[in-house]
């Protein structure tokens, strides 16, 4: 981030950390990432590297045991659940790697739900869901249910509904893990026009194509900590630099993505 | 906002397998026990009221021996009430007239066949026009009966409809025997055949102008039965007291001892009321373990839902749902499940309710009004919401504080 830009996500010395039994699990342990707007990030780690906890803080799903947590400004570290989903609801669009559709509505009624929270009339909602379906080219699939359409027409859903509140991030948690490579190509390239279009997005990954092609930045985590912060404009290698910093950690990432 | 709640309720509901419909019936059977006793006890009510045959309000009906005695008024009585009560009654300040009525039994020709039955006096004079117009009595054909005559009658409905067991429909001009004191056989010409009156009595009951009556069947000067007509409604209770007084020192007899009966239509109702009442209590009480039953089938399957759906709860709260939208969401969703049981239950209550009453209706032969019982359905179906959402409340709250990220990973 550049100095005197203010940062859109910022998370100040976090961690987080499990009870298990006798054991305290840090998953997330002292963590400093900062976000500015218009950014297209990518976090990423192998599994246990505290990637998904990661992502969770910086998507305001969780709340830290330490540290401070400032979305646009605002200190969410201790805010409680209803006013954080409330402010999550606002600002942040999350798209998964299972989709997560509520499988009862249709496409265009899943489109409308996060407005609903947001406490839009329900002509409005219809309204913006259907622009925002058109957007993702999927309008003339909007009274279908999500177990009527395929994958990446459930994805580009998701994206679709990420947009309702008009957020300023979009929070994308292995948003191609479920795709074929074609599908998740176009997915990616939603993104990519939601990046140029001024939003900021914020991808989980532990695909390095995927990081090395569309984020800007990379945020390579490992044991619960930021190893290594790497800017595209230096020209890095993704693919090289993943294999340098997680060696041990290759063959298991490779295994689980092969699932 | 409360409307997407239902919305979005109905839709999840659509999606719900065979189970949770199960778990409705308790709801269901409890509300269609209340809904249909309620209509079938309503029914009851008023066929029982129409057994009375006088709609005013202003009548007491006084006569000896109290309603335990069983038969007509005045039969099996040893103290008979006699003129000189009727007449001490109407000079009662609060009183307006007191009108002598005998219903000797008696028994009855035509067409070779005999039937006993009652026989009932009209009054003469102005006595006569107010007892047709407080016991509403009205000709199906010919004419109401005139003091002038004297071998003269007028039947109730069901010898016009031939319900009385004389195989043959009696018609104006008909001659009917009718057999009195000394069992001579007396003809009657029929003069009036009446309306409907959906009473036992008095669509079974011959109509007789008093004097020729009383030479018929040579009563004397007893009075089976007095009704009097008080000036106003208000001072129905008033004048009872009085009444009660009066006829207590006439026949010397102390608080608490009497041997007559001074009644209200409105105490005579409220003697039905309390049966049904109590009828209706008892259908309630089982009625409400139903409900209960329902209510706990109710908490159990959206205790399941809740697990099973916990994953549909992260997705809710990671675009913004407040605790407070999926405690609603699934409040609603119980109480509408409440609800589909309740008016499935009202369905089923009103019609098992419609066919009882019709059923009675036709066993006692009158026409009981099958009416729509507008807050008896609302109170119903509110009703059953209610406990839908009440049974709610908790797997509600479970739902409400489920952690978004454990919830996410379902």
């Amino acid at each position: 981030m550049k100095k005197g830009e203010e940062a859109l996500i910022q998370l100040k010395d976090v961690s987080k950390y499990y009870h298990m039994g006798d054991n305290v699990v840090k998953a997330v342990d002292g963590v400093d990432i900062s976000i500015s707007k218009g950014d297209f990030v990518a976090i990423m780690g192998p599994s246990g590297s505290g990637k998904s906890t990661a992502m969770n803080l910086v998507g305001s799903l969780d709340i830290p045991s330490k540290g401070k947590i400032f979305l646009d400004g605002e200190d969410i570290s201790q805010m409680d659940e209803s006013d954080l989903a409330q402010v999550r609801g606002k600002k942040i669009g999350f798209i998964f790697q299972n989709f997560n559709l509520i499988p009862n509505l249709t496409v265009k009624e899943n489109v409308m739900l996060p407005m609903m929270f947001q406490g839009l009339d329900s002509f409005e909602r219809a309204k913006i869901a259907e622009e925002l379906l058109e957007k993702v080219e999927l309008d003339d699939r909007m009274d279908h249910y999500p177990n009527q359409i395929s994958g990446g027409q459930m994805q580009r859903v998701a994206i679709a509904r990420a947009l309702a509140n008009d957020p300023d991030v979009i929070l994308a948690d292995e948003p191609t893990g479920n795709l074929d490579t074609k599908t998740g190509e176009k997915v990616m390239a939603f993104l990519k026009k939601l990046n140029q279009e001024g939003k900021t997005i914020i991808m989980v990954t532990h695909e390095p194509e995927l990081a090395e092609a569309y984020a800007r930045r990379v945020f390579w985590l490992k044991d619960g900590k930021v190893e290594k912060v790497t800017q595209k404009k230096n020209g890095f290698n993704v693919a090289k630099l993943e294999k340098q910093l997680f060696k041990k950690d290759k063959k298991k990432s490779k295994k689980k993505r092969g699932k | 906002m409360l409307g997407d709640y239902f919305i979005l309720s109905l839709k999840n509901l659509k999606h719900r397998g065979i189970r949770s419909w199960l778990t409705l019936l308790g709801i269901f059977i409890g509300i269609a026990a209340v809904v249909s006793l309620i209509t079938l006890g309503n029914g009851l009510q008023a066929a029982v009221g129409a057994q009375f045959g006088v709609s005013s309000t202003e009548i007491i009906t006084v006569q000896a021996g109290g309603l335990n005695a069983y038969g007509p008024p005045g039969s099996g009585v040893v103290n008979s009430l006699t003129i000189e009560d009727a007449r001490a009654i109407e000079k009662l300040s609060l009183v307006n007239r007191a009108i002598r009525r005998n219903l000797p039994s008696g028994r009855l020709e035509f067409n070779d066949i005999a039937v006993f039955g009652n026989v009932m006096s009209i009054p003469s004079g102005d006595d006569k026009k107010f007892s047709y117009e407080m016991m509403e009595l009205e000709t199906e054909a010919g004419r109401l009966l005139k003091d002038s005559d004297r071998n003269r009658v007028m039947l109730g409905y069901n010898f016009y409809a031939d319900k009385v067991g004389l195989e043959k429909a009696i018609k104006i001009g008909d001659k009917v025997s009718i057999q009195g004191e000394s069992l001579v056989m007396q003809d009657y010409e029929v003069i009036g055949l009446l309306k409907k009156k959906g009473s036992l009595i008095f669509d079974n009951i011959v109509y007789m102008n008093e004097e020729p009556l009383e030479d018929l069947m040579g009563y004397g000067d007893d009075v089976d039965l007095i009704a009097v007509h008080v000036k106003s409604s208000d001072l129905v209770d008033k004048a009872k007291e009085d009444i009660e007084k009066l006829m207590r020192r006439r026949r010397n007899v102390k608080e608490g001892e009497e041997d007559f009966d001074v009644s209200t239509p409105q105490a005579m109702m409220a003697t039905v009321n309390t049966v049904l009442g109590g009828v209706q209590a008892f259908i309630v009480i089982i009625a409400s373990i139903s409900i209960i039953v329902g209510a706990i089938g109710i908490v159990n399957t959206m205790t399941t839902s809740v697990l099973e759906r916990r994953q549909e709860i992260g997705i809710m709260k990671a675009i913004g749902a407040r605790n407070s939208n999926v405690f609603m969401q699934f409040l609603v969703e119980s109480g509408l499940m409440g609800l589909i049981g309740g008016i499935a239950g009202v369905l089923v209550g009103m019609l098992i309710g419609y066919a009882g009453t019709a059923g009675i209706s036709s066993f006692i032969g009158s026409e009981i009004p099958l009416s729509m019982n507008w807050s008896l359905i609302i109170f119903s179906l509110a009703g059953s919401f209610g406990v839908g959402a009440a049974a709610g409340i908790v797997p509600a709250m479970q739902a409400a504080k489920q952690n978004p990220v454990d919830a996410l990973r379902g």
